[in-house]
């Protein structure tokens, strides 16, 4: 009996613990809405997630502490050089990475759980259902965010890779395999090959379903995947009948889902397209219709006479995109701003919430190259500035500029909020081809005759204009 | 009986839970959208949580301690990792007056 009412004094001592953890995250993510706020933000849920792991260390029956150092000394051994040395621009994979080890771990816990009570034999079948299910959702999130990692690191090709038609019918029958497996075994089979079998089915179907889809949409997709760690990080909190599992959990399954959602939008593409189908087919066969109606003419420049334009402009707008992020030219640019404010002229970049590969991306990259935080503008404030300003330098942006998305609604991206960069007096685009963006279509705004193209990568078309401005 | 009344309990935490980050969440400005992943992204780490209570469970054998110290090794990695890349990311939003440093400065200045 006292042993008993120890042991309950215990576990609500580590429940209050639980609750102080899960206070600071919630105080941490409301920190994470403002930009003064957001590094104490961070900082206080990392305080509340080391009281959390500290809680769970003091339980009673904690032992095994060998396994416990080894496991925690190779997580640190490898995710501490990894945050620290990744490149700003390589963030999104990276996020990416560190999503799918959380679903790794995951689906692992649940393993081990399904092993230790044989089977699920003598726990309730709610617990069960609750393991499966993070089983499941861990496996696919583990895989996608894996694949999500390898086409943003470009080790499997960004394109769509798919079964073509077939692809949502394999896909529902692996989601049917995967859940009949779990039905069998919560309705207490304790076969271990059904539990591999269920882990085998979501691991092909996380394949499968990131596979078709395109680079483009990969931030939607990887956001949508830490959603998914979250639910399951939350259902294998109700299998352990912990607390702080289920709060944080599922708080970043909201979280998630919302992301995801102000992503879609942005983009004007719907989730349920994105998962079921990839980028290819419609958007590419209309976008070789729309190749025909503009057979304009396309007047290209060189970047002495893009030096002389920009240096005897007063306003100019850099509209940068994922052309700037994959060159690394936000150092370049800044350089080049530099010169231009040297002359006297006033700059600003204009932000697409999705330029970049992820929604605020942009500004962390522009930041890093310690471009003041007061001319970045995001595209409400941007928009209407279009109409006096002098040169909009787009540097590697291509849909977000296109005015089809508001003058065409056969358009695929018809509908979609663009930053109206043809409003203003004329327009430099470097670019390296012709070769039409991620949506693929072709983009008007280069027909305009009011638009000159210069043609190059966009680090060295960046650091030739500034050293063109040296000598004017 | 105890076992419903743990689950209820437990459904009405995930209930709540969920409709905090949803309130809390939808307030964020779209230049921090980036870190706000990232940062929940390290939060979901908290999985660790379940490999270290399993880990404590007398009767695992050989094959459950190897996946449970891999699953503690991710948990890890998510957590600690998260956090830091959230961390840099964030600092760089920061007023920085400090002299202009040379261009390839990579932020290497983590924390």
């Amino acid at each position: 009996m006292i042993l008993a009412s120890s042991f309950l004094q215990e576990q609500n001592f580590l429940d209050a613990l639980y609750i102080v953890a899960f206070a600071l995250f919630i105080q941490g993510l409301r920190g994470l809405s403002g930009p003064t706020t957001a590094v104490r933000g961070n900082r206080i849920a990392a305080v509340g997630m080391a009281i959390a792991v500290i809680a769970t260390l003091l339980n009673k029956g904690e032992g095994n502490w060998g396994l416990i150092v080894l496991g925690v000394a190779l997580g640190t051994a490898v995710g501490v050089p990894a945050a620290r040395q990744v490149k700003m621009t390589a963030m999104p994979q990276m996020v990416a990475l560190f999503n799918g080890v959380g679903g790794g771990a995951v689906f692992l816990i649940s393993w081990s759980e399904f092993r230790l009570t044989d089977g699920y034999s003598g726990t309730a079948t709610y617990i069960a259902v609750f393991s499966l299910f993070a089983a499941i959702v861990g496996s696919v999130s583990f895989w996608g965010s894996n694949i999500a990692f390898g086409k943003l690191q470009e080790i499997i090709p960004g394109r769509p890779i798919s079964f073509g038609s077939a692809q949502q019918i394999v896909n529902l029958v692996l989601l049917i395999l995967a859940l009949a497996a779990g039905v069998d075994i919560a309705a207490g089979s304790h076969s271990e090959a059904i539990f591999i079998g269920l882990l085998i089915c979501s691991a092909l179907l996380g394949n499968a379903v990131v596979l078709p889809i395109g680079g483009a949409d990969m931030p939607v997709v990887i956001s949508l995947l830490n959603a998914f760690t979250g639910l399951s990080a939350a259902a294998t909190g109700i299998a352990l009948n912990n607390t702080a599992l289920i709060v944080a959990g599922m708080i970043v399954g909201a979280s998630g889902t919302i992301l995801t959602n102000l992503m879609a939008t942005a983009m004007n593409r719907s989730i349920p397209a994105i998962v079921a189908g990839g980028f290819g087919g419609g958007g590419a066969v209309e976008g070789a219709e729309g190749a025909g109606e503009h057979a304009g003419t396309v007047r290209s420049t060189s970047a002495a006479d893009a030096a002389i334009q920009l240096a005897y402009a007063s306003r100019v707008v850099i509209v940068p995109g994922y052309g700037m992020a994959v060159a690394q030219a936000q150092h370049a640019v800044r350089e080049l701003t530099k010169e231009l404010e040297k002359r006297g002229v006033e700059i600003s970049y204009a932000i697409h919430p999705v330029a970049g590969r992820m929604p605020g991306h942009m500004n962390v990259l522009l930041a890093e190259a310690d471009v003041p935080y007061d001319q970045l503008k995001e595209m409400d404030d941007a928009n209407p500035e279009f109409q006096r300003t002098d040169v909009s330098l787009v540097i590697g942006a291509n849909d977000v500029t296109n005015p089809a998305a508001k003058n065409t609604p056969s358009s695929p991206i018809y509908g979609m909020p663009i930053l109206e960069v043809n409003d203003s007096h004329s327009v430099i685009v470097i670019k390296r081809s012709m070769n039409p963006g991620f949506a693929g279509i072709e983009n008007e705004l280069y027909y305009d005759p009011k638009t000159a193209m210069l043609f190059g990568d966009a680090k060295s078309a960046v650091t030739e204009i500034t050293s063109e401005l040296g000598q004017i | 009986m105890i076992l419903a009344s743990t689950l209820t309990t437990n459904l009405a935490i995930l209930v709540l839970a969920g409709f905090i980050g949803f309130v809390v969440i939808s307030k964020v400005p779209n230049t921090l959208h980036t870190p706000l992943m990232s940062g929940t992204n390290a939060i979901h780490g908290i999985v660790l949580l379940g490999g270290l209570l399993i880990v404590g469970f007398s009767g695992n054998g050989t094959f459950n301690k190897v996946i449970l110290v891999i699953a503690i090794a991710f948990g890890t990695i998510n957590v600690v990792g998260g956090f830091l890349v959230t961390d840099r990311m964030l600092e760089m939003f920061k007023s920085k007056p400090k002299p202009p440093r040379d261009a390839d400065g990579e932020g290497r200045d983590a924390s």
